[in-house]
C-alpha cells in the first residue's frame, strides 16, 4: 500500500496584521508528521495551535515558511489550496448541518463528488456508524443526538472521504469526562483499524498521550514547538492505560513542559489585561 | 474494546400525528386551546358589557354585540352583508385574492434577493444603501405613487401589499444569511460542495429560521397595508367595506368587516407556521402559535 498522508511543516511563520498590532501567532513552527501517523499538538489556549491546523486545512494563509503533504506544497506566504475533501477537518464546536438527517450529512461527501453511488455510500455510512457503536440512527437530525452521538458521526463524516489526512481541532473540548473517554475509545478503535495520518490538536495531556504516536508541546505567543515527545504505549490501548507507570511518566514529562507555558500565557494575559 | 449500542433516538414528531380523530381530540383537550378560548371569551364579555349591557358613555356610538352577531347570521341581513349574502364573499374573496398575490409575490422575490445580498457581497453592496432609504418610507406615503405608476383599480391594491411584505422579507433573509456559523460553510469546502451546492444545502436551509419569522411579520404587514390600499382606491374588499359602511353609518357591518380581517390574519400567519415547521422538521424549537 503506498503511504499517502505525509505531512511536512517548515518554518511556518503566522504574522496578524503585520502594519497594525503585528500579532505573531507562529513562528518558525517545523514538524513532520509521519504517513498514518496520529500526531497530536499540545498547547496553552491562544498559543496557535487552531491557526497551525487552519493553514494545513486551506481556511488560513501563512506569512513565512511552508507546509507540504506527499511533496506537494500546500501553503506558503500569499499562497494557499483551497479546502477540500483531501484534509477533512473535525471541528471543535462541531459542523454537523443541523438541517441534514444524520445520513445525509454522512454521506454528502463523496455524493457531492461523485464519488460513490447513492446505495454504496448508505452501506458505507451504515457500516461505519456501526463501527463506532450508532445504530438506527441515520434518519434522525442532529439536534436529537447527544454531544458524544455527534462527535462520532462527525468523524464517520470525514473519514467517508478518505482523506489523506484527519484534522482535528480539539473536537471533545464540549464533552464531559465519561462521554469523552468513550468516543476516545472510538477514535482508537477506527485508527487500529484503518491508520490515517491524523493531526489532532488539543489543551488536555491525558488525552494527547492516550491517543498519540507522537505528542508535540507548543509554546505560547509566539508559537513555536517546543518539544516532541514519542509516546511508547503499544496499541491497542484502552482506558486502562491512563493508570499505567509509562503514561504517568509520560505525562510528568509533558506536564512540566506545558506548565511552563501555561504559567508564561496566564502573564501574558495577566500584562494585556493591566 | 467496549462497543456500546447506542439507543436509537427517534426524531421528535411535530404536534400530534394519527387520525383526524385522534388529532380533533388532542386538540379539543389541550389547555393552550382552553386558555385561548377563554381570553377570547374575556374580549367578547367586555364588549358585550360595555356596550349592550351598560352602555358606557364613550362606546354609545358603537354598535352592540348582539345586533353585530343578528346581522352577521342573519338570512336578510338591514345593510346587505351577512354570512348568508354573496356580497360578503366577494369581498372576502378581493381581499383575500391580493393578498395572496401579493405575499406570494414579496415571497419570492425576497428571499431571492436576500439570499443574494448574504451571498454575494458585491450584490449587498450595490443594494443595501438604497434598500435601507426605501424602506422607512411608511406604505401610506407610497400610495400616491403607485397610483400614478400602475394601471387600473386593482393592482396599486396589490403593489402597495406587496411593498410591505417585501422589504420584511428582505431584511429577515438577509439576516438569516448572516446567521449561519461560518464553520458550516468550512465544512461544506472540505467536502468538496460547489457553490452551488453549497448555496441550497447550507445557505437556504441555514437562513430559513429568519426567513419563517420574516414571513409572519410580512403576512400581518399584507393584511395592514391591504387595508390602507382598498379604502383608498378601492371598489371591493374587506378594508374597502370598513370604510365605506363607516361612511354610510352601517356600523354593525363595520365590526363584521373588522372581524373577519382578524380572522383572516390569523388563519394566514398560522397557515405561514404550519409550512415553516413542515420544513423545519429538524428543529427541535418550533414557531409557536395554534
Amino acid at each position: 500500500m503506498a503511504e499517502t498522508g505525509q505531512l511536512s511543516i517548515r518554518n511556518a511563520g503566522k504574522i496578524y496584521d503585520p502594519d497594525g498590532i503585528h500579532v505573531v501567532a507562529l513562528q518558525r513552527v517545523s514538524l513532520e508528521v509521519k504517513a498514518n501517523e496520529f500526531c497530536v499538538v499540545v498547547g496553552p489556549s491562544g498559543c496557535g495551535k487552531t491557526t497551525l491546523l487552519n493553514a494545513i486545512a486551506g481556511f488560513d494563509q501563512l506569512t513565512d515558511g511552508q507546509i507540504s503533504m506527499d511533496g506537494a506544497l500546500l501553503a506558503s506566504p500569499g499562497k494557499k489550496l483551497l479546502p477540500g475533501p483531501d484534509r477533512m477537518v473535525v471541528f471543535q464546536q462541531g459542523a454537523l448541518f443541523p438541517w441534514k438527517t444524520v445520513m445525509w450529512n454522512v454521506t454528502c461527501g463523496p455524493l457531492k463528488q461523485e464519488r460513490m453511488a447513492p446505495a454504496e455510500a448508505a452501506e458505507k455510512g451504515r457500516e461505519l456508524l456501526a463501527r463506532v457503536g450508532l445504530h438506527d440512527i441515520e434518519d434522525s437530525y442532529p439536534e436529537g443526538l447527544s454531544g458524544g452521538q455527534k462527535r462520532r458521526v462527525e468523524i464517520i463524516r470525514a473519514l467517508m472521504n478518505d482523506p489523506k489526512i484527519l484534522l482535528f481541532d480539539e473536537p471533545f473540548r464540549a464533552l464531559d469526562a465519561l462521554t469523552k473517554s468513550v468516543v476516545q475509545e472510538h477514535l482508537l478503535e477506527l485508527f487500529d483499524f484503518a491508520p490515517k495520518t491524523v493531526f489532532f490538536i488539543t489543551h488536555d495531556l491525558e488525552e494527547a498521550i492516550f491517543l498519540a504516536d507522537r505528542v508535540a508541546v507548543m509554546t505560547t505567543r509566539p508559537g513555536t514547538i517546543k518539544k516532541v515527545i514519542a509516546v511508547d504505549i503499544p496499541r491497542p490501548r484502552d482506558y486502562r492505560v491512563l493508570t499505567s507507570g509509562r503514561f504517568l511518566e509520560i505525562k510528568a514529562e509533558l506536564g512540566e513542559a506545558i506548565h511552563e507555558e501555561a504559567k508564561k500565557a496566564f502573564e501574558a494575559g495577566e500584562r494585556e489585561l493591566a | 474494546m467496549t462497543l456500546t449500542p447506542t439507543p436509537a433516538i427517534a426524531p421528535q414528531p411535530i404536534g400530534p400525528r394519527g387520525s383526524i380523530g385522534d388529532r380533533a381530540r388532542a386538540l379539543l383537550t389541550n389547555p393552550r386551546i382552553h386558555q385561548g378560548v377563554f381570553g377570547i371569551g374575556v374580549f367578547f364579555l367586555a364588549w358585550f358589557l360595555l356596550i349592550d349591557l351598560f352602555a358606557v358613555w364613550r362606546f354609545g356610538g358603537l354598535p352592540k354585540l348582539v345586533e353585530a352577531v343578528r346581522e352577521w347570521v342573519s338570512l336578510k341581513p338591514i345593510f346587505g352583508v351577512s354570512l348568508f349574502t354573496a356580497e360578503y364573499y366577494k369581498h372576502i374573496e378581493a381581499s383575500i385574492f391580493r393578498v395572496f398575490t401579493a405575499f406570494s409575490l414579496a415571497t419570492l422575490s425576497g428571499i431571492t434577493i436576500g439570499i443574494l445580498m448574504g451571498w454575494r457581497r458585491i450584490f449587498f453592496a450595490l443594494t443595501f444603501p438604497i434598500l435601507e432609504v426605501l424602506r422607512p418610507i411608511p406604505i401610506l406615503a407610497y400610495i400616491p405613487l403607485a397610483i400614478i405608476l400602475l394601471p387600473g383599480r386593482e393592482t396599486p391594491i396589490i403593489g402597495l401589499t406587496f411593498l410591505a411584505a417585501f422589504f420584511v422579507t428582505i431584511l429577515n433573509t438577509l439576516l438569516g444569511v448572516q446567521s449561519i456559523d461560518k464553520v458550516y460553510y468550512r465544512a461544506a469546502q472540505s467536502l468538496g460542495f460547489s457553490q452551488w451546492q453549497t448555496l441550497w444545502h447550507v445557505i437556504v436551509p441555514g437562513a430559513l429560521p429568519y426567513i419563517f419569522v420574516g414571513l409572519q411579520i410580512a403576512m400581518g404587514a399584507c393584511w395592514f397595508s391591504l387595508v390602507a390600499a382598498e379604502i383608498l382606491s378601492g371598489s371591493a374588499g374587506l378594508g374597502y367595506k370598513v370604510w365605506e359602511t363607516y361612511y354610510y353609518v352601517q356600523f354593525p357591518t363595520m365590526v363584521i368587516a373588522m372581524a373577519t380581517l382578524g380572522f383572516l390574519g390569523y388563519v394566514s400567519s398560522a397557515l405561514v407556521r404550519i409550512v415553516g415547521n413542515r420544513l423545519m422538521r429538524w428543529r427541535e424549537q418550533i414557531l409557536s402559535g395554534i
